[in-house]
């Protein structure tokens, strides 16, 4: 078991950013996804837990704005046994839960990796919000940012923290991409210019393909993490 | 100093007979605080309170001891409705209720409203003292004015221990010259009567009640200890006396 | 004491979990006891004088370095609802993570090993700042002013209530909270030799009857 006493704490942890916890051990890789209202980030998180559930250990934390919905959503399509999903209640605020006061979302992620851990990743879903509802650094390791081409494809030319800096940049529903009018070439390539390097992904959960490009994309940040 | 006022404390003590009834060795009525034991059923004794006056009036000092003994049972109700009335000087009165309750004792303690009148000035005090493994029914229902009167100032705590330890501390203070906002929406809103029941049983230690709604404005909840507490509100002392019956009911059923 | 540090503490942005919850404005909103400012004074008025002063006394004792353990069971009997006592060790857990971050102290690591699920919030307040370096007085006021403070808040979001009327509100009852940090203080101190049963009990019954209310709820907006 790995015992590195720097890093040991007496009692909870007291710095969010930590990479391990109070008993020594690394904790788990935490990942979070955001983005507007409606862009299919429940869909998402719901598609990754079924492609990755067999080969990881993992949770998830939703925060709603109005209460568990999202949680209900997850609970319903049965992706997680029920103890390994926890809702996080934002207080009409969704963005100052996973940004500004990031207190409520460590204690969840924290008491899932003491009641059903150890856990190799959890996955924390934001409240739908706007384009610059970013995740702090202080509770996750890693953001997606998930839009959807219905909501306009000028969104990645509009840029903003979500698009911008995101570690990866999810375009979703591609599959209605003719029926709204949106130019998949264009949203990629104002991608492309706002994000420089960042990846981006273009997904349809309707395809064959379905979310195999984000979790492979989860893989390697694990590989990374556990290195 | 009061000069006006009565003073005045009645007692009584509950023992278990070891025949298996409750026997009261004390019973001492004082002033207008007058106690009658009436008939009780199985082991159970029952005294009634029974007001030989009215009051308390402001400038009273009145109390109530009681003593549950191990294994013994108590109910104490009372005839009629305690009214709090003006005296006159500018005094307060007190009402102060003490108990004890041995282990394996039982104390039902259902006396009738306390009507708060229009001037009157009342700081009642109720501390209930439980041993470990004692099991208590506790109600009081305050009403706000008798029909149509603006109510007088009144204070009532309520303090239960189990085992030395505080179980539920609570103090409302209402009517004229209370701490601000007490008839607004984070204290009585407009209601003019006002209850609780305490449930202390020792096999809520294992299993607690779960915290229920009982109406528009009256809820269930466990307490931190083997005890639930319904709060209730209403506009009069009728219904309210409904909403703590059915409460009671739900959890003897 | 430090008059910036106390501002550090008090500051509605101190991350320490208060904005989700609405300390009791969403359920009176919805019983359409809060309608406006009006209301909203009233309602806060009732909140500073019931469980502010109870708030505010039980952080005044634990900042005099009265015993955290007793106070968290004064504060526990002290607060019926089941809903609100969960509200309040949450709570206090938050501000724990933020106290142990921003002002590290062996007296709030002692606290966090002892209830690792979260004292209540007043008592967590209080042992951080005796950490912040200040004092009882500071540690009431914040209290009192976050029992206002934080349903004026949650009331601007719920009822599209104009920002600079729930100020106003919150200004107006400025008097009334010095007077209610002295009465807390004073009890605070007389813990410190009479134990923690001569803290104040005051409780507002629709405060208590709403929180268990608004637990039930499916669909909310605030914690609590």
């Amino acid at each position: 078991m790995h015992l590195d006493h720097d890093h040991l704490h007496d009692g909870p942890s007291a710095v969010s950013a930590d990479a391990y916890r109070p008993d020594g051990r690394r904790r788990a890789l935490r990942i979070g996804l955001g983005g507007p209202v409606g862009s299919g980030k429940t869909a998402t998180v719901a598609a990754l837990c079924r492609a990755l559930r067999d080969e990881l250990a993992l949770a998830v934390v939703t925060n709603d704005i109005y209460t568990r919905e999202d949680a209900e959503f997850l609970l319903r399509e049965a992706v997680l046994p029920p103890e390994r999903i926890t809702a996080v209640e934002t207080g009409a605020c969704p963005h100052t839960a996973i940004r500004d006061d990031i207190s409520a979302n460590l204690e969840a992620v924290e008491d899932l990796e003491d009641e059903v851990g150890p856990l190799d990743l959890v996955l924390v879903e934001s409240g739908g919000d706007n384009l610059t509802a970013t995740f702090s650094k202080g509770l996750v390791d890693a953001q997606i940012f998930v839009i959807d081409v219905a909501g306009g494809d000028d969104i990645p030319r509009k840029g903003g923290p979500g698009v911008t800096t995101a570690d990866l940049l999810v375009v979703n529903k591609t599959d209605l991409a003719p029926y709204v009018g949106s130019d998949l070439g264009r949203m990629a390539a104002d991608a492309k210019a706002q994000r420089a390097e960042l990846p981006v992904v273009f997904q349809s959960l309707r395809s064959e393909a379905g979310v195999t490009d984000v979790a492979a994309w989860v893989r390697e940040r694990l590989a990374a993490w556990t290195a | 100093m009061s000069t006006t006022g009565v003073r005045a404390t009645a007692r009584l003590t509950a023992r278990a007979d070891g025949r298996g009834d409750t026997a009261l060795p004390v019973l001492e009525s004082h002033g207008p605080l007058a106690l009658r034991r009436t008939r009780g059923s199985g082991d159970e004794a029952r005294v009634m309170l029974v007001g030989a006056m009215s009051g308390p009036l402001g400038g009273d000092r009145l109390a109530v001891e009681a003593e549950v003994g191990e294994g013994a049972r108590l109910h104490l109700g009372s005839a009629a409705a305690t009214i709090a009335l003006p005296g006159q000087g500018k005094e307060d009165a007190r009402y102060d209720v003490r108990v004890r309750v041995a282990a394996g004792g039982e104390l039902r303690w259902l006396p009738e409203q306390l009507i708060s009148a229009c001037g009157s000035d009342l700081r009642v005090s109720t501390s209930l003292d439980l041993a470990s493994g004692a099991r208590l029914v506790f109600r009081e229902e305050q009403v706000l004015g008798r029909a149509g009167e603006e109510p007088g100032r009144l204070s009532s705590r309520l303090t239960v221990r189990l085992d030395g330890r505080a179980l539920l501390d609570q103090e409302v203070s209402c009517g004229p010259g209370a701490p601000g906002g007490w008839d607004g929406p984070a204290v009585l809103g407009g209601y003019r009567a006002l209850g609780q029941l305490v449930v202390v049983r020792p096999e809520f230690a294992e299993r607690a009640p779960e915290p229920r709604v009982l109406g528009e404005a009256a809820t269930l909840t466990p307490l931190a200890g083997p005890a639930v507490l319904v709060s209730a509100l209403a506009p009069d002392a009728l219904l309210l006396r409904r909403v703590l019956e059915e409460a009671l009911a739900g959890l003897d059923g | 004491m430090s008059r910036a540090t106390l501002l550090v503490l008090a500051d509605g942005r101190f991350p320490a979990g208060g904005h989700a919850h609405s300390g009791g404005a969403e359920a009176a909103v919805k019983a359409g006891l809060i309608r406006g400012a009006e209301g909203l004074e009233a309602f806060c008025r009732g909140r500073l004088h019931t469980v502010g002063l109870v708030s505010a006394a039980l952080a005044a004792a634990a900042a005099l370095g009265v015993d955290p353990v007793a106070l968290d069971a004064a504060a526990d009997a002290r607060t019926p609802s089941l809903a609100l006592r969960g509200a309040s060790r949450k709570l206090g857990r938050q501000l724990m993570r933020a106290a142990r971050a921003t002002w590290p102290s062996g007296e709030l690591d002692v606290l966090a090993r002892e209830f690792p699920k979260g004292a209540h919030q007043p008592v967590v307040l209080g042992v951080t700042a005796r950490a912040a370096g200040l004092g009882p007085e500071d540690a009431a006021y914040c209290s009192v002013y976050e029992s206002v403070s934080g349903p004026a808040g949650a009331t601007v979001r719920l009822l599209s209530l104009d920002p600079f009327d729930a100020t106003g509100v919150v200004a107006r009852l400025a008097p009334e909270m010095d007077r209610v940090v002295r009465s807390a203080v004073e009890a605070g101190r007389e813990a410190v030799g009479g134990g923690v049963d001569v803290l104040p009990a005051a409780s507002g019954p629709l405060l208590e009857i709403g929180a268990e209310v608004h637990a039930a709820w499916a669909v909310r907006l605030f914690a609590s």
